[in-house]
């Protein structure tokens, strides 16, 4: 066998698995390429079988969705995810930053004691402690209120965002830190033209993290909002009450309510696993 | 570190008679920046469960609340002999280890073509993350409404082309249905953790082996595998704390019906439909006692794993 014949058979072989590669992205992609044409297809044309895939496109479904059936609409419900997303990943940085500081660069006695605490507020089921969040909201009439997931949101999401800014923060050489303050530097210096430099792509990363599960989130949302401080999520499992067709309704409805999610998962794919496996992966 | 305690950040604050800085002063400055993050997370997660603890030995329903009072650990022995909710630990167990377990195996195999160089690999990669980023309500309604409906739903509509049967999913295997769209949004993110450790691999080392005559399945079993051991471990860990957690899906694929209610919605289900408060935070007590059972076996993978990175800094 001669070295061209082997290096023909790798390049076909690999041409080969890069096909079958393809292909798996075609069929996990499928129902959110199927979601996005059936959001654009009327209701008649949404529910058929054989499904109707050349029928034409209409943009019914997303009027329907933003009230012009006359409904609700969804714009309440997403400008309070907006604002219990925003507001909540503003706060956990607020929290997490001077925590992180605490953990890396001028590290605390025991400090991998408490970051492995935070770790393990986060292996608490949030269900065990629904119920009590729920009796306390209801007797101090915070029950409703958007504020009162902001602060949840941002218990849930102040773990990881400790952890990730502890790993990115540790990452600031000591030496380069060291030097400024040689040179006379005061802390507020050193903060923002020697840490900030370094840790901000790790800010972004861990604020786009905080972002998607607040916005994500159903379970806390759905028992303790019910009509004024309503979030997207529970929007849309409120959306499908009435009878008859509803598939482009749902389709559009959920294309939306995901549009910025997967904005800010595409625009940050390495990151945004980083951030997920809490450091440990780089 | 402790070295860098000369530095004078810490020594700004009050100093004793003698000039120098107190100890304690100095640790309580360094430990300043951290209290109110931990203040909070004590407050919101750990009073909030203390609560629960104390409610679970109540007979309390929000229905009838003059007649709460303490039981001691009858709520316990009602829900362990309750077979709906043993019925749903059992169910826990399963949707938690089937879509773990899948979704890592599926998700290292994408990972293993991902790493091989091939024309648009990039927007291969694009397209596998996508299931991800669509917002879990949202693509629990699209597998339920849009895919596994038995009269107009893609499946079927495909399965009409070839002439196959037009099965109603949901019904006839419900907890199967849960499980592969939890599958579908959980293996791109294994993928990426994998594809991760399938980088960080010595490349070196491979070529090594390569050239003394080993083949592709023995470069994959006895070097890949090895070095991608703690990459599955923690994927698995991550999938697990978030998978046993799962409510969204249950709830709106199958609203818990046809045996597929697992613990996180049968607590929301005995206080919120049936304001059974003592009954449901017993349960919830459980729920945690199993997570930590599995938090402190998870949190020791995870010790492990950080503490090669706390050595290798």
């Amino acid at each position: 066998m001669s070295a061209t014949a082997v290096s023909a058979r790798g390049r076909r072989k690999g041409a080969g698995l890069g096909l079958v590669a393809w292909l798996a992205g075609i069929v996990f992609f499928l129902p959110i390429a199927w979601m996005a044409l059936t959001s654009f297809h009327s209701e008649e044309d949404a529910a058929t079988n054989p499904p109707s895939f050349a029928a034409s496109l209409t943009l019914d479904g997303y009027r329907e969705f933003f009230g012009a059936g006359g409904g609700a609409g969804p714009w309440p419900s997403l400008i309070n995810s907006a604002v219990a997303s925003i507001v909540s990943t503003l706060l956990v940085l607020l929290l997490a930053l001077p925590a992180a500081y605490a953990l890396s660069i001028r590290p605390v006695r025991k400090w991998t004691d408490v970051l492995f605490f935070f770790l393990s507020t986060k292996m608490l089921p949030a269900v065990a402690g629904l119920l009590p969040i729920y009796l306390f909201a209801k007797n101090t009439d915070m029950l409703d209120n958007i504020w009162l997931l902001v602060i949840l949101y941002t218990s849930m999401n102040l773990p990881i965002a400790v952890w990730m800014m502890q790993s990115f923060l540790a990452e600031v050489p000591v030496a380069v830190i060291e030097a400024a303050r040689v040179d006379g530097a005061r802390l507020p210096t050193v903060l923002a033209r020697v840490v900030a430099p370094i840790a901000l792509p790790g800010i972004a990363a861990t604020s786009l993290i905080c972002f998607i599960f607040s916005w994500n989130e159903l379970l806390f949302a759905r028992v303790l909002t019910g009509v004024v401080a309503e979030t997207a999520p529970v929007f849309l499992t409120g959306f499908i009450t009435s009878q008859g067709l509803f598939l482009a309704k749902v389709c559009a409805a959920s294309l939306v309510i995901s549009l910025p999610v997967l904005a800010a998962g595409f625009a940050a794919q390495d990151k945004l696993v980083q951030g997920l496996s809490l450091g440990a992966v780089k | 570190m402790t070295a860098t305690t000369t530095a004078p950040v810490a020594a700004t604050p009050v100093r004793t008679a003698n000039g120098r800085p107190s100890a304690r002063l100095r640790a309580w400055a360094t430990r300043a920046p951290l209290l109110p993050a931990l203040i909070f997370m004590i407050a919101v997660t750990q009073l909030p469960f203390v609560a629960t603890l104390v409610i679970s030995f109540f007979d309390w329903n929000a229905l009838y609340p003059k007649a709460r009072h303490f039981t001691g650990l009858d709520n316990y022995q009602e829900v362990l002999t309750d077979a709906d909710l043993r019925h749903s630990v059992w169910t826990t167990v399963l949707l938690t280890v089937a879509v773990v377990l899948a979704s890592l195996v599926l998700g290292l195999l994408l990972a293993l073509l991902l790493d091989r160089r091939f024309r648009g690999r990039g927007v291969v990669r694009t397209l596998l993350i996508a299931p991800f980023l669509v917002v879990p309500v949202a693509a629990a309604l699209l597998w339920k409404h849009v895919l596994y409906n038995p009269e107009y739903g893609l499946f079927n509509g495909l399965l009409h082309y070839v002439g196959g049967p037009q099965p109603d999913w949901i019904s006839n295997t419900p907890l199967l249905a849960v499980e592969a769209s939890l599958v579908w949004q959980w293996t791109p993110f294994m993928m990426l953790i994998l594809l991760a450790g399938l980088q960080s691999r010595d490349q070196q080392q491979i070529e090594a082996a390569r050239v003394d005559g080993a083949s592709d399945w023995q470069i994959f079993r006895h070097l890949t595998l090895p070095h991608l051991r703690r990459y599955l471990e923690l994927g698995a860990l991550l999938g697990s704390i978030y998978i046993v957690q799962n409510f969204d899906a249950v709830f709106t694929i199958t609203s818990g019906g046809l045996g597929t209610a697992n613990l996180p919605y049968t607590v929301y289900q005995s206080f919120y439909q049936a304001h059974e408060n003592g009954l449901a935070s017993a349960a919830g007590v459980l729920v945690v006692i199993g997570s930590i059972v599995i938090a402190t076996f998870a949190l020791r993978v995870v010790s492990s794993l950080f503490r090669e990175e706390v050595s290798r800094a």
